[in-house]
């Protein structure tokens, strides 16, 4: 088969199988709106054309990481942890946990790179960026998400290497969160709560869960089964904090300009 | 004219947004593997196909998912019947996660976790089973999210009251659950919500706070997400420990 008839193929079954999945939701809203609503939909013809372009949209979008960059990436995750790139010699007691620093960088570029393409985090974006009138950036929030999400992918890649139980961090998140809801400025709050779960979804899942299943095959004494996991909750974690973080350095940016302003004028 | 150069700049936005993947892949290829990329002309129409993807994505959001989202809560106020509201909430929780591609296939890895600990028989049947019935536990735990989150939104109540609440939850259940079901149960909270789901779910809830008076959409308007994802936690642990 060539190419493009493969890619055809695949994009064929892609859209298919969204369409399912978007089955129940079309039937949700349709049935609440005509059996409980009763009011015709405003701008029917265009939310139905907006449908569809979501549905021909994730097709293309769905098949092309399917076709180029899923195997690749995955590729990529299973070489990185395999025992010959990170043992030369074939002996994988010496190697120490620091031995694994590709392996922690790999993490925070897929973390990063994932998340500022992921578009449910893209939606959310937008949304808080008409909500806020503007005062949250959709590519700023989307730079903070990134980067909470790297930095909770390289240090879950590091717990499953050094085996500490999952719960010590996630417990120890849960403080710091809570510690960082008392001072963040209280726009912030629920947008930040979000951010942490739109960011696993359509991109970052499949390459982190692959890496997270070959790490844990690779490291001795680690099960894939049981240590593989974990890494999805630490992306979601993550977030909350950084997203926190922005915005209380952008307040603390604000009052220092402030400041400083009416200094230069007085 | 004008929807072509909404169309170029949105298809322009979603290059950019694909740049840093393409540069973390070739990074990593070609420096640190030291391999070369294989695949090249399978490789540029997938990334060609991402970005068409992405911004017919984003171009529909704004016609059509933010759109509803938005009349139906505006619809719901409107009418101010709190009971078919919070109905639909549950319904939009439960009905968009039961289907959810990511979560049948945690909830498959889930049962093979189990059967592997001799929580469960190693049977096909068993693993069958307890796969079924974690999706309607975590379907059943977005849905009652959603329609707590409403009612937060109607009610006013301070969002973070109720994230500290379902962190002691999950704290507590951490501490009673099967150690196998751990890792499990934190990770499912982050696939419950698939990229159909939050936009629908986000203007829902945007659209419900600025049609109350007295709330503001920035922070009483989100908040439905984070709900989403934190009660699969909990009820997966529960779940863990029941079966």
């Amino acid at each position: 088969m060539s190419l493009a008839q493969e890619l055809g193929t695949g994009l064929w079954h892609t859209l298919l199988s969204t369409i399912w999945d978007v089955l129940p939701i079309a039937v949700i809203l349709f049935g609440f709106q005509i059996l409980v609503l009763r009011k015709p939909i405003p701008h029917l013809r265009q939310i139905i054309g907006g449908f569809l372009l979501v549905l021909i949209g994730l097709a293309f979008f769905l098949e092309g990481l399917e076709a180029a960059l899923f195997p690749l990436g995955k590729l990529m995750a299973a070489q990185l942890t395999a025992p010959e790139f990170l043992a030369p010699g074939g002996d994988m007691s010496r190697v120490t946990q620091w031995d694994y620093h590709w392996v922690y960088l790999f993490a925070f570029a897929i973390g990063f790179s994932t998340t500022i393409a992921e578009p449910s985090l893209l939606a959310v974006a937008i949304k808080a960026n008409q909500v806020s009138a503007g005062s949250i950036g959709i590519r700023g929030l989307r730079i903070a998400v990134a980067l909470g999400v790297a930095i909770g992918i390289a240090l879950g890649a590091y717990r499953i290497v050094t085996g500490t139980p999952l719960y010590y961090y996630i417990i120890t998140g849960y403080i710091f969160v809570v510690l960082q809801t008392l001072f963040a400025p209280r726009m912030i709050v629920a947008l930040a709560y979000d951010s942490g779960g739109v960011t696993t979804s359509t991109v970052t899942v499949p390459l982190v869960a692959a890496l997270g299943l070959g790490l844990a095959g690779t490291v001795p004494g680690r099960s894939p089964l049981l240590d593989g996991f974990g890494l999805i909750a630490f992306a979601s974690l993550f977030p909350i904090m950084s997203v926190m973080a922005y915005a209380q350095l952008s307040e603390w940016l604000g009052r220092r300009h402030a400041r400083s302003s009416a200094n230069t004028e007085s | 004219m004008n929807a072509l150069r909404v169309f170029l700049s949105t298809l322009q936005d979603s290059l950019r947004d694909l740049l840093p993947i393409i540069a973390v892949i070739a990074f990593f290829q070609v420096l640190v593997l030291q391999q070369p990329i294989p695949d090249f002309l399978e490789i540029i129409i997938g990334v060609l196909f991402v970005v068409i993807g992405l911004t017919l994505f984003v171009l529909g959001l704004n016609m059509g998912l933010f759109p509803i989202g938005e009349s139906m809560a505006y619809a719901f106020a409107r009418k101010g019947s709190l009971g078919w509201l919070l109905s639909f909430a549950f319904a939009l929780g439960f009905g968009t996660t039961v289907a959810e591609p990511a979560l049948i296939a945690v909830a498959d890895e889930a049962a093979a976790v189990a059967a592997s600990g001799r929580m469960i028989e190693d049977q096909p049947e068993a693993r069958a089973s307890y796969a079924f019935g974690l999706r309607l536990t975590v379907a059943f735990s977005v849905g009652f999210a959603i329609l707590v989150g409403v009612l937060r939104i109607i009610r006013g109540w301070p969002i973070q009251y109720l994230i500290v609440g379902g962190y002691i939850g999950v704290v507590i259940m951490t501490l009673f659950a099967p150690k196998e079901i751990i890792g499990i149960a934190y990770d499912s909270g982050g696939v419950t919500t698939s990229t159909i789901t939050v936009p629908l779910v986000t203007a829902l809830g945007v659209g419900l706070a600025s049609s109350i008076k007295g709330r503001n959409p920035m922070i009483d308007g989100f908040g439905l997400i984070a709900f989403a994802s934190l009660t699969p936690m909990i009820f997966v642990m529960g779940y863990g420990m029941l079966v």
